[in-house]
């Protein structure tokens, strides 16, 4: 890891103007910078710690909505009454990736900001059609992840926190690459103010939903409903831990289980 | 230079470091405590795992400077001033949890951490699932897994003593 200098502002003001550097990296959670800094794929003059700032943090609810902020920890929001209450699926999601000491530091925010194709709360922020709350506006999910690493987030511009509508039901089920642990394919379902959500991810570059799926949701939501839909290969991650055909195989697989899960 | 401030083990310190100084590089460079390893220096195997504020973490994935203000407890702090192990320890070696010892700390720490968060008792597969970012490459996992639900028996005082191994 080359050396970097280290800020620890105590506000988002203060945050925002030491990323005004391009060279400067916002630091949430740490557990993908770290070994990609580690790897020198990146080498910047300084990082910005958000940890210390409280208008990142607290998770709460608005009436219909689920307030989290960008900074809370994936331990904190699996423990958190308040998500176990309003979106059990989220609360399952957070408890359920990474390991427990990656869970321990890792942040929704920096997770979301980062979009690995292979993580978990892409297809929750779309699948529930959230709302992405940043320093200068509110970004809708279905215009924030724009592929494999990539989101709609400018230079300069840093999440605060995430807007989930309350859902009437929501489930999601997922394959584990069983060596890296890595989502393989999963599939995040639900029903509510969004109307019927069906996203797929970890089989494509980006999260993405699957609209045939969501359509015979809509009519009839029970896993038999979606037991007959094939998800097209094409543009669907091929590599060493699957083929695109498997994968595709698998949104079936993972749908019906997550609207099982839904209930 | 940065300097961090914390506690390791109850000592408080003041450290200086680099930005770029991982926690696991403070605890064995700068503070000679050897106990915590490094196996992966990937955040995979779990050989690093020191607890930060009472929850466990992969000190090869956290900068020093990031632990400022914070109370560090590593392998080498379990144990009571006269040596008595702690009981997760004592389970260690009475089921004979380790063979080469490297995952060990690691595993101690993630043990105690996982115990703790589960007071209502863990099965086996629970403990299994919840070793998930601690690799072992000779024990198989299956002493580890005796070990840690012996321990919980005493850590939850459901136990007065350790339930010797079966042997
Ligand atoms: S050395 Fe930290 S996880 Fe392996
Ligand atoms: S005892 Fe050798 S790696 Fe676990």
């Amino acid at each position: 890891m080359y050396d970097f200098a280290f800020h620890k502002p105590s506000t988002l003001a203060e945050a925002v103007g030491l990323l005004a550097d391009p060279d400067a990296r916002p630091l949430s959670g740490g557990q993908t910078i770290l070994p990609a800094l580690k790897h020198r794929l990146d080498r910047p003059s300084a990082l910005v710690d958000l940890s210390g700032i409280a208008e990142l943090r607290g998770i709460r609810r608005e009436g219909d909505r689920l307030v989290i902020g960008a900074m809370s920890r994936h331990a904190e929001i699996s423990r958190d009454p308040t998500v176990q209450a309003a979106i059990p699926a989220l609360a399952r999601m957070a408890g359920n990736l990474g390991d427990t000491q990656v869970r321990n530091r890792g942040t929704m925010g920096g997770s979301l900001a980062n979009n690995d194709p292979a993580a978990d709360y892409p297809a929750a922020a779309l699948g529930l059609g959230a709302t992405l709350v940043t320093n200068r506006r509110r970004i809708p999910a279905d215009e924030f992840f724009l592929g494999m690493f990539t989101t709609a987030l400018e230079p300069g511009e840093l999440l605060t926190g995430i807007e989930y509508p309350i859902p009437d039901k929501a489930g999601y089920a997922k394959m584990r690459n069983p060596a890296s642990r890595y989502v393989m394919t999963g599939v995040f379902v639900s029903r509510g103010p969004a109307g019927v959500r069906v996203v797929v991810n970890g089989a494509g570059p980006g999260v993405f939903r699957q609209a045939e799926m969501e359509a015979a949701l809509t009519g009839n939501w029970s896993p038999e409903a979606v037991a007959g839909i094939r998800q097209s290969p094409d543009a669907l991650n091929s590599d060493i831990h699957g083929s695109a055909e498997y994968r595709a195989h698998l949104v079936t697989v993972m749908a019906k289980r997550a609207v099982v899960d839904a209930g | 230079m940065p300097s961090v401030n914390l506690t390791v083990n109850g000592q408080p310190h003041s450290v200086e470091v680099e930005g770029r100084t991982l926690l696991v590089e403070l605890l064995r460079e700068k503070l000679s405590l050897t106990g915590t390893h490094v196996g992966c220096d990937t955040s995979q195997c779990g050989a690093c795992v020191v607890h930060v504020d009472g929850e466990s973490v992969k000190s090869c994935t956290m900068l020093a400077v990031q632990a400022e203000g914070t109370s560090v407890t590593t392998i080498e702090g379990l144990a009571a001033p006269d040596g008595t192990l702690h009981p997760m320890q004592e389970a260690f070696r009475e089921y004979h949890a380790l063979q080469c010892g490297f995952c060990t700390p690691g595993m101690v720490m993630s043990a105690i951490d996982l115990v703790k968060k589960h007071p209502e008792g863990m099965d086996e597969h629970e403990i299994r699932e919840g070793l998930e970012g601690n690799l072992c490459r000779c024990t198989g996992y299956h002493n580890i897994v005796k070990a840690i639900a012996a321990a919980q028996e005493v850590m939850h005082g459901r136990r007065t003593a350790l339930a010797p191994a079966e042997v």
